[in-house]
């Protein structure tokens, strides 16, 4: 199974979970990014660029599926506004083994956060807004996965 | 003609999301393009002048700003992402 979802409706964490359950595995990790209400902020909006998302979103998944024993992978994306406690992202790895699926699961978010091509914009209660800077840390991360 | 599309502060300070402009000469590479952009002033100079704030794509693929822009059909600039 390999799902890959770039939208910018909600998703059913539950629905996505028992979808990797069954695939009969037997460990399933995953992942959830909510927007955090926090600082007076209001809402993120997501801005991507859609000719290469959806592209640039396989490839990642394509990376942990060969890195991995993976049954499946399901990432969800979304973007548009989305208010303070709202679902962002989703990651679920299905595997045998559990390192298999916990592993992939960090990695996905990882690369996620610094090889796909979105960009939060912040909007605060008094109306300003600030794009979010990326973080080297974040960027430092993801480099941690290669070789 | 090649395709630029803009993202995200850099969208914003140029004012627009994408255009098309006269190819650069051949052997150019994403960097004089920039550099091309920037003689323009204004929101580009604002937007393009720190390539240290800057990523880019060549048809996208994520690409070094020194990459060549060869036969590309597409250049996409933006700031790092932040998504996830």
């Amino acid at each position: 199974m390999r799902r890959v979802a770039v939208q910018t409706e909600d998703f059913d964490v539950g629905a996505e979970l028992a979808a990797l359950e069954a695939l009969g595995g037997g460990g399933v990790a995953s992942f959830t990014g909510v927007v955090r209400g926090e600082g007076g902020l209001i809402a993120l909006e997501l801005e991507h660029y859609p000719a290469m998302t959806q592209a640039q979103v396989g490839r990642i998944v394509d990376e942990a599926l060969a890195r991995w024993p993976l049954l499946g992978v399901s990432v969800i994306h979304r973007y548009g506004r989305l208010e303070a406690g709202a679902r962002i992202v989703f990651v679920g790895t299905a595997s045998r083994h559990r390192t298999a699926a916990l592993e992939s699961c960090a990695f996905l978010i990882d690369w996620l956060k610094s090889e796909a091509p979105f960009w939060k914009k912040e909007h605060f209660a008094a109306g300003a807004t600030a794009w979010v800077a990326a973080r080297a840390e974040d960027e430092a991360k993801a480099k941690g996965w290669t070789g | 003609m090649l395709k630029i599309v803009y993202f995200a502060w850099v969208r914003e300070a140029i004012g627009r999301d994408e255009e098309q402009i006269e190819r650069p000469g051949p052997g150019s590479t994403v960097a004089d393009l920039i550099a091309l952009l920037v003689a323009r002033g204004g929101g580009y100079a604002e937007a393009l002048a720190d390539s240290s704030r800057l990523r880019a794509a060549v048809d996208q693929r994520f690409v070094p700003i020194d990459s060549p822009i060869g036969d590309a059909r597409e250049i996409a600039l933006f700031p790092p992402v932040t998504g996830g």
